[in-house]
C-alpha cells in the first residue's frame, strides 16, 4: 500500500500522480411519475492513476448510479442533471454518443456484481472478448480471438484455449467473474469500475478475484474504483474511501485514516454494526451489536437538513435545519458532519 | 450463557444422525435416474436447549438441504432427526404436525416468502389458528403482543408485505415463527439478504428472542463473522459433510480443518492495519454430483497427501467437544501451531 496522498484540488495531479477520473459534483435524478429521486445528489471524487478507491454505502446510496453515469449508461427516466467526468481532462459529458462509445471500454471499463447477466449466453467466451477487442481496437479477427485466450491466461483460467469455445453456463460463479475481468482489461483501460465485483461470490472465491484484481492493477497499471457494501474488502484493498449516504458523499480519507479515526456518524454506525471476526477470539461472549435505528430515507421526499439526522445519535437542531458543508477536517479527511469532534472523542473514547 | 452447555448431559433439544439427501438426475424421456446429487451425505449434530448452531459453508455445500431436511419440508433420503428424544424423520405428514409446530422457520428472502394477499397482522396470526392456539379477539391480542416484541407498530398490522422494508419484513417472518412458541427456530441465511445497518437490528432481535424465550436456534449462513457472533457452537459444511464443529470460540480461535482454516483467511477484516497470514484456495468447490474420493477437500487442500485422496477421514474428538475430519487430526492432538497460525489472530506482519 502506498502512504497517503495528499489531496491538493483542483489541477490534474496529486503528488506527481495523475488523476485518471474526475468526477465533478454529479447530480443524476431520476424523473418519476411519483417525483423526482435524487440518486446522486452533487457528488465528487477522483481517482488516481494506479489506485484503488473504495466506495462504500449501503442499497440506495447512489454508488452504483454514480459509476453508471461516468459510463453514461442512464437510462430514462433517469437524467444527468448536472455536472462533470473527466477522463485525463477530457468531460466525457460533452461528447457525442458516438465518441463516448470509444471511451467505453477502451479508457473505462465495468465490472458487474452478477455476472452471469453480462455475459451473453448464446456465444462463446472467445467470440464475446474478441469482440470487445475487434470493436475497440481494430484487430483482426485471428488475432483478437488469440489475444482472448491471452487474456483468458492471465486470469489464470485453466486450459484457455479450451475454455475459449465454451459458454458461460459451463463455468462457475467465480470463472465467469474472471471472464468478466479479462473482457474488461482487454483493451487496458485506464479505470476499471468494479460494482460489487465479489458479492455474489463465496468468501474462498472472493478471495482469488480480489487477489487476482489487485494483481493485474499493479501488472496493468489501471486505477480500480471498488463499489461495494462491504467494509472488510474495502480495508483489504483499497488506499483511499469514499462513503455515501443517500445520494450524497459524506466521508473521504485514506484507508488507514478512515477505520482509524472516521468522522462521520454513518462510518462509525456501519464499523460498529458489522460483527468483526478479528475480535472473536478476544470476547467470550459478543455483546449487542451497535444499531443504526429506522431505515434509509426514500430519495424522494428527503429531510431538509442533513440526510441521515433523523437515525443519528448526534444530532441536533442544527443538523435538521442545515445541510452540513462537507469539508476537510484533517489532513486528507473530508466529512460532511458539524459534530465530527464529538465523533471523533466518542469513537476513540 | 449458561444453558448453551445443553449438548451434553439431558437430552438434546434436536439429534440429526447421519442425515444423508440424495436428489435423483433424471434423464430422457423415461426419466431414467443418471445419477444423483450428494447435497446433505451423512450429517450428524445436536443442539441444546437455548443453544444457538452455527452452520456456514459455501453455496452448494448442502447448509439450507439439511435445513429442509430436519424439517421435513424435503424427506431426507436416509438418517434420523429427534426432537426431545423423539423420533421425528419416520413420522407421516398428519403425525408430524404437532412436531412441526415445535420448529419454525426464518427464510432468507422475506419478501417471497411472506403471502402479498395477506395483511401482516394476518400473517403473523394465521399459525396461531392453524395449530388451533388462538382465535378471534385472543389471536388479535397475541399478534399485537407480538409486533410490539418485534419492533413492529401495531397500525402496522393492516398493511401488506410490499409496504414494508426488507428488515422490516424479516421481523414479520420472526413475529409469524415465533407466534406458536416454537423450541427451535431454523434460520436459513436469515440476516443475507438485508443491509449491514439492518443486519445489525435482526441480529439482535434475534438474540434478545433467545434470552427471552429459551429459543434454540440452527442458524445457516454463509457469512462466517455474523455466525460467530451469534452461535454458541459451529459446524462448518464442504459439499455435503461436516468436516468441522465445536464451540465457537475454539473455532475461531484454533481452527484444526484446513478448510476452516483457510475460510477464516478469507473473510475480509475491516481493519487495513491487520496483515494476515491469508490462505487462498486455488479451484471451485468441486460438483456434488461427483464428489471427490477420499477427502472431499483433496482437490482443494495445500496440506493434501496421498493418503487424503483414497481414504474418507473419520470424523474425530480430537479435544472434548472438537469433532475434525482430516487425517492431520488425531484425537487428543489436535494442532497446537494452529493457534500460533491463527489468521485472526496474528499481528502485523510487515
Amino acid at each position: 500500500m502506498t502512504q497517503a496522498q495528499t489531496m491538493e484540488r483542483p489541477g490534474q495531479t496529486v503528488g506527481g500522480v495523475e488523476k485518471v477520473l474526475e468526477i465533478e459534483d454529479l447530480k443524476t435524478h431520476f424523473f418519476t411519475r411519483d417525483g423526482v429521486v435524487r440518486a446522486v445528489d452533487g457528488v465528487s471524487y477522483h481517482v488516481l492513476k494506479g489506485e484503488t478507491l473504495g466506495v462504500v454505502g449501503e442499497s440506495g446510496c447512489g454508488k452504483s448510479v454514480t459509476a453508471l453515469s461516468v459510463l453514461r449508461l442512464i437510462a430514462k427516466p433517469g437524467r444527468i442533471v448536472q455536472g462533470k467526468i473527466k477522463i485525463s481532462g477530457r468531460n466525457l459529458l460533452e461528447l457525442s454518443e458516438e465518441e463516448m462509445r470509444s471511451i467505453r471500454g477502451n479508457d473505462i471499463s465495468m465490472i458487474f456484481q452478477e455476472p452471469m447477466t453480462s455475459l451473453n449466453p448464446v456465444l462463446t467466451l472467445g467470440r464475446q472478448i474478441a469482440e470487445t477487442i475487434m470493436l475497440h481496437q481494430g484487430l483482426s479477427k485471428k488475432d483478437a480471438w488469440d489475444k482472448s485466450v491471452e487474456m483468458l491466461k492471465l486470469v489464470r483460467i485453466p486450459e484457455a484455449e479450451r475454455r475459449v469455445h465454451e459458454y458461460p453456463f459451463q463455468m462457475s460463479g467465480g470463472m465467469r467473474q474472471r471472464v468478466m475481468i479479462a473482457m474488461a482489461l482487454s483493451c487496458n483501460p485506464k479505470v476499471l469500475l468494479a460494482d460489487e465485483p465479489t458479492t455474489a461470490l463465496d468468501v474462498t472465491i472472493q478471495a482469488q478475484i480480489l487477489h487476482l484484481m489487485l494483481e493485474l492493477k499493479e501488472k496493468l497499471g489501471t486505477a480500480i474504483v471498488l463499489i461495494t457494501h462491504d467494509l472488510g474488502v474495502v480495508a483489504e484493498t483499497c488506499q483511499r474511501i469514499v462513503v455515501m449516504y443517500a445520494g450524497k458523499k459524506v466521508e473521504e480519507a485514506t484507508a488507514d485514516e478512515l477505520f482509524e479515526r472516521p468522522l462521520h456518524p454513518y462510518t462509525v454506525g456501519l464499523m460498529k454494526s458489522i460483527p468483526r471476526l478479528d475480535r472473536a477470539a478476544t470476547t467470550e461472549h459478543p455483546g449487542r451489536l451497535m444499531e443504526i435505528p429506522g431505515m434509509v430515507p426514500s430519495l424522494k421526499n428527503m429531510p431538509p437538513g442533513c440526510a441521515f439526522a433523523p437515525r443519528c445519535s448526534f444530532a441536533t437542531e442544527r443538523c435538521r435545519r442545515e445541510v452540513p458543508a462537507f469539508e476537510m477536517k484533517a489532513s486528507g479527511h473530508y466529512s460532511a458532519c458539524f459534530n465530527s469532534d464529538k465523533v471523533a472523542e466518542i469513537y476513540h473514547g | 450463557m449458561a444453558e448453551a452447555s445443553g449438548a451434553q448431559g439431558r437430552t438434546p433439544l434436536l439429534e440429526v444422525k447421519n442425515l444423508k439427501k440424495h436428489f435423483p438426475i433424471r434423464k430422457g424421456i423415461l426419466s431414467r435416474v443418471s445419477g444423483h446429487v450428494y447435497a446433505v451425505d451423512g450429517v450428524s449434530f445436536q443442539i441444546g436447549h437455548g443453544e444457538t448452531l452455527g452452520l456456514v459453508g459455501e453455496s452448494g455445500c448442502g447448509k439450507s438441504t439439511v435445513g429442509k431436511a430436519v424439517l421435513k419440508l424435503i424427506d431426507p433420503t436416509a438418517g434420523e432427526v429427534y426432537l426431545k428424544g423423539k423420533k421425528i424423520s419416520d413420522l407421516g405428514q398428519l403425525e408430524i404436525r404437532p412436531y412441526r409446530r415445535d420448529m419454525q422457520v426464518i427464510f432468507q428472502d422475506p419478501y417471497s416468502s411472506l403471502n402479498p394477499r395477506m395483511s401482516a397482522g394476518e400473517i403473523v396470526g394465521e399459525p396461531m389458528y392453524n395449530y388451533g392456539l388462538a382465535f378471534g379477539k385472543e389471536k388479535e391480542e397475541k399478534t399485537r403482543q407480538l409486533f410490539a416484541r418485534v419492533g413492529l407498530r401495531a397500525e402496522h398490522m393492516l398493511k401488506y408485505p410490499h409496504e414494508f422494508s426488507g428488515g422490516q419484513r424479516q421481523r414479520l417472518g420472526i413475529a409469524r415463527a415465533l407466534a406458536v412458541n416454537p423450541s427451535l427456530i431454523i434460520g436459513d441465511e436469515p440476516v443475507s439478504a438485508l443491509d449491514v445497518s439492518v443486519q445489525a437490528q435482526v441480529i439482535n432481535l434475534m438474540m434478545d428472542l433467545q434470552q427471552e424465550f429459551k429459543l434454540s436456534y440452527l442458524f445457516v449462513a454463509h457469512d462466517l463473522a455474523v455466525v460467530e457472533h451469534i452461535s454458541h457452537r459451529v459446524a462448518v459444511m464442504y459439499l455435503g459433510k461436516i468436516v468441522e464443529m465445536t464451540d465457537k470460540r475454539t473455532l475461531f480461535t484454533s481452527p484444526q480443518h484446513p478448510y476452516t482454516e483457510a475460510l477464516l483467511s478469507a473473510v475480509p477484516i475491516p481493519s487495513p492495519k491487520m496483515k494476515r497470514k491469508r490462505i487462498i484456495l486455488t479451484g471451485d468447490v468441486p460438483s456434488p454430483i461427483r464428489p471427490p474420493p477420499g477427502c472431499r477437500f483433496h482437490t482443494r487442500c495445500p496440506y493434501v497427501m496421498d493418503h487424503c485422496k483414497v481414504a474418507e477421514p473419520p470424523m474425530q474428538e480430537v479435544e472434548p467437544g472438537h469433532l475434525v475430519a482430516c487425517h492431520l487430526r488425531q484425537p487428543g492432538q489436535a494442532l497446537a501451531a494452529a493457534a500460533a497460525s491463527n489468521p485472526a489472530l496474528t499481528a502485523p506482519a510487515h
